[in-house]
């Protein structure tokens, strides 16, 4: 089974958990998982990340700078990703939405690196609410020419940290730029999280031009000129992404079981609905949650699987609905899909969504 | 005129590839027209690479124009640039490579349109980069369209009455405007249009150059340079159109030269071994202290879930971290979360935080089982949102109404008063967080007095705020009777 349920990392014994921010327990993970440098550009809600870089990079004679705008900040992400070290920049949707070129430009040479987006509301400038609604961005990919990004969804401060470590193994491993997707509520929030101690320093990447003589021969570039060749450079990409699809899907699930409503969330959603799905279980709604911890590649295979048990699946997005359309592609639409969204920084609260539970129940004759 | 094009190189520096293998087609000549700036300049950078003895340390920034396929033939480290970029990019590589010497070669396209910001932005920090710009007056890749640097009636494929300083601007002169900057060391114009030009040119790249390897900062060499396709001209009317046209608007000049003050590099950072990065990144957790968790003195005040409320200024954010914290310290699951931006500028405040013996799922209260309200706004906004018998706290000193509803169970702190009297009204959060603490239970006072060495930063204040925890914490034991 390639697809796996998501196990937190074992809690370091001993090792005592501290109140932080989501978005502060983000760059601790990364600089636990060796990266060296951070470029960004401030926008709210993710500022707290180039705030605590601000600080903590230098401390650990790392890089931080704060860029001319989100363009540069992820061209510059590019230039030391091509230099062999682990980096990465954060912004939410309009700083995103300017980050696409470089985004693209790294896929197509091949360079890892993290990008982390704490999404506020849309389209435009918004406002700075909670949304889900840059999840067709980075999932679907919002920048030009085939390629796809893995994409990482934590939904407490504890994955926030572990999940960008984790989003550093997995941009090396198979040398591609992966996201960091989370809302406004979850960078804001602050939780208990243990942290880990830190990796060992990553080998140094024979590709990489690192201004060095073993290096000199090497080219980071996205050109292919012959047809030929680019689409067999487009193959290879595919192929990759073929490889990531089979390895890397993440999910978590709770009281799946006996669900006959599987509903589907991520983030901060998934949080909200499962303190309504243990109210509707004392209600006696045979009702469960499925959390796809990884956005792409989309857990499918297991939720097709929950899907042949159940009568019907309920999605929940703080969004018009995007997600939802992976959720009916996992499923081959071949039960009933429901959907419950909410926009403009509104978040659902428990007795909403228990509701909507309840209103599912009641219409897929499971009670 | 000794121009470069189709044809090898007589002596080839030792910094170009013999053969270029990259390339499709004839590997010994390049892909530039005949007549062309781009070979010859890049030519005196290979020279200048190969006399410094830096090609392997030396990253060239390839960009998007002509010039695109530089690293075809270059025998140095290359990564190849989005449109404009490379000055970002050069920055990335040079700040995570710091031995490294990196050199970014644009045209006036990529420089002074598109790129404009980035490439302001590098000099303007002093980024260690050279940044060879080819002023060839037009868009030589696209086919010959208007570039910043057009000149005033110049007719191009998209200016074709010739350029309208009232529609497209002046010119842009990059020399000059590069030169206002603070940062700069070194920023000069040369031209590629007779021997004497060719000349003096070399001597500026090499100049440039030596800024790098003496790790002096940023530098910038603009060359006036032929584009015969471009124009539609012959090679030697291109020299000649420079040397007529080009050079009374860009004027040949040494614009910034402080490559004779004093300078010694910075030592290279040390790295901080890993042993040390949970001290370094202030998440060493080894002082803190846990305590045992309190006992509810009523059942129904375990896993509460509240929301704390009032005027910004309050401290309510710091109420709701100062009992997650004494919660996390007991060893149970807590979330705290805080209301956010503009929200927050309207002068009120409120927070959400659950103390739980189970995993929390929602963050977010949405029907609190206790409410402290710190201000009446507080109670009127709120007061519906409490569970059922729920219980609320009351700063008696800022609210005068009562509750609406009659099951609540009520507690009334006249907080801001009480921290008058300690001498600062700002301590009445800590007062309400003792009260609770006292009136539940839910929190052992010893607790208390660890977290808020953990949570106020400023340590002077800490023994007043330990001072309000325990005048709240004595009333609501009182109250409870
Ligand atoms: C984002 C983007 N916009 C437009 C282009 C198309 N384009 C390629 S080269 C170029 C102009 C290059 O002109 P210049 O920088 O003057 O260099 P030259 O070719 O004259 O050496 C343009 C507009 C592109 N590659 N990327
Ligand atoms: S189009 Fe102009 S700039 Fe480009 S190679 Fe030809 S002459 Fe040189």
């Amino acid at each position: 089974m390639p697809e796996t349920a998501y196990s937190p990392r074992p809690a370091c014994p001993g090792r005592a958990p501290l109140l932080i921010k989501g978005n502060e327990a983000i760059v601790k993970g990364a600089l636990l998982a060796g990266c060296r440098c951070y470029f960004g550009y401030p926008i709210t809600p993710a500022s707290e990340i180039a705030e605590t870089a601000s600080r903590d990079f230098p401390a650990v004679g790392g890089v931080f700078i704060q860029a001319e705008s989100e363009t540069a900040a992820m061209n510059m992400v590019y230039g030391a990703a091509s230099a062999g070290v682990r980096t990465m920049t954060a912004s939410s949707g309009p700083g995103i939405s300017l980050m696409q070129e470089a985004v693209s430009y790294c896929a197509g040479s091949e360079l890892p690196c993290v990008v982390v987006s704490i999404m506020r509301g849309g389209p435009g400038l918004g406002n700075i609410g909670p949304e889900q609604a840059d999840y067709n961005q980075v999932v679907r990919i919002g920048g030009h020419g085939n390629y796809r990004t893995p994409v990482f969804a934590p939904s407490s401060g504890q994955e926030m940290c572990d999940l960008t470590m984790q989003a550093f193994e997995v941009a090396d491993r198979y040398r591609t730029p992966v996201f960091v997707v989370a809302d406004g509520f979850t960078g804001q929030m602050m939780e208990p999280v243990t942290f880990p101690d830190p990796l060992p320093e990553p080998p140094e990447k024979d590709w990489a031009v690192r201004a060095d003589a073993a290096t000199r021969k090497n080219l980071i570039s996205s050109i292919f000129l012959d047809p030929d060749e680019l689409e067999a450079h487009n193959r290879k990409l595919q192929a990759k992404f073929r490889e990531i699809e089979e390895n890397e899907a993440l999910y978590d699930e709770y009281a799946t079981d006996d669900a006959k409503i599987v509903v589907v969330a991520y983030g901060i959603v998934a949080r909200v609905v499962r303190s309504a799905i243990h109210a509707a279980r004392d209600e006696g709604i045979p009702v469960g949650l499925f959390r796809p911890v990884t956005l792409w590649p989309f857990p499918h295979r297991r939720l097709d699987e929950l899907a042949g048990r159940a009568a019907r699946l309920h999605v929940f997005e703080l969004s018009c609905g995007q997600m939802i359309d992976d959720v009916r592609l996992a499923i081959h639409d071949r039960i009933p899909v429901g959907f419950h969204g909410r926009m403009g920084g509104n978040v659902p609260s428990v007795e909403e969504c228990l509701e909507v539970i309840r209103k599912a129940a009641r219409e897929g004759g499971v009670l | 005129m000794n121009s470069p094009v189709y044809e090898p190189f007589l002596q080839k520096p030792r910094s170009f590839y013999d053969t270029y293998e990259r390339k499709s087609g004839i590997k010994e000549v390049t892909h530039y027209c005949p007549g062309c700036g781009h070979g010859e300049l890049h030519k005196m950078i290979a020279e200048a690479i190969d006399e410094f003895e830096i090609a392997d340390r030396t990253v060239l920034i390839s960009p998007v124009g002509c010039s695109v396929f530089a690293y075809y033939y270059f025998d140095v480290g290359n990564v190849q640039a989005a449109h404009g970029r490379a000055p970002a990019v050069g920055t990335g590589v040079q700040r995570a490579r710091p031995h490294s010497i990196v050199m970014s070669y644009q045209g006036d396209g990529d420089l002074a349109a598109i790129g404009l910001n980035e490439i302001l932005q590098a000099a303007n920090r002093g980024e260690k980069m050279v940044v060879f710009f080819v002023n060839n007056a037009i868009y030589g890749m696209t086919g010959g369209q208007m570039a910043p640097t057009t000149l005033p009636g110049m007719t191009t494929t998209t200016s074709p009455g010739g350029r309208k300083v009232e529609d497209s601007g002046a010119p842009l002169r990059m020399a000059e405007l590069i030169s206002q900057l603070e940062a700069p060391v070194y920023v000069a114009r040369g031209a590629l249009c007779s021997a004497k030009d060719i000349s003096r040119t070399r001597r500026l790249v090499r100049k440039a150059m030596k800024v790098q390897v003496e790790g002096r900062g940023f530098a910038f060499v603009e060359v006036l340079s032929a584009c015969p396709t471009g124009w539609g001209m012959t090679p030697p009317d291109s020299y000649q159109w420079i040397h007529e046209k080009m050079k009374p608007y860009f004027p040949l000049d040494v614009f910034v030269d402080r490559t004779d003050e004093t300078f010694t590099a910075p030592a290279p950072k040390e790295p901080v071994p890993l042993e040390k990065y949970h001290e370094v990144m202030r998440i060493d957790s080894s002082d803190q202290l846990s305590f045992p968790p309190a006992q509810p003195l009523d059942p129904k005040y375990a896993n509460p879930r509240l929301k704390i409320a009032g005027f910004g200024g309050q401290g309510v954010l710091l109420l709701g971290l100062g009992l997650a914290q004494c919660g996390m310290m007991e060893g149970r699951r807590v979330s705290w979360l805080p209301s956010y931006g503009p929200e927050m500028r309207g002068g009120t405040a409120h927070c959400h935080v659950n103390i739980s013996d189970d995993e929390i799922g929602s963050p977010l209260v949405s029907q609190p089982t206790v409410l402290i309200a710190m201000n009446q706004p507080s109670l009127e906004k709120f007061e519906s949102q409490v569970a059922a018998r729920g219980l609320v706290l009351l700063n008696t000193s800022m609210i005068s109404k009562r509750p609406d509803r009659d099951d609540l169970e009520v507690l009334d702190v006249a907080a801001s008063e009480m921290a008058q009297k300690l001498g600062n009204p700002r301590a009445a959060n800590m007062i309400m967080l003792g009260a609770y603490a006292g009136y539940t239970g839910m929190i052992g006072e010893k607790t208390i007095e660890a977290a808020l060495g953990a949570i106020i930063k400023k340590r002077h204040l800490i023994e007043l705020n330990v001072k309000a925890v325990a005048e709240g914490f004595a009333l609501g034991r009182a109250a409870r009777g």
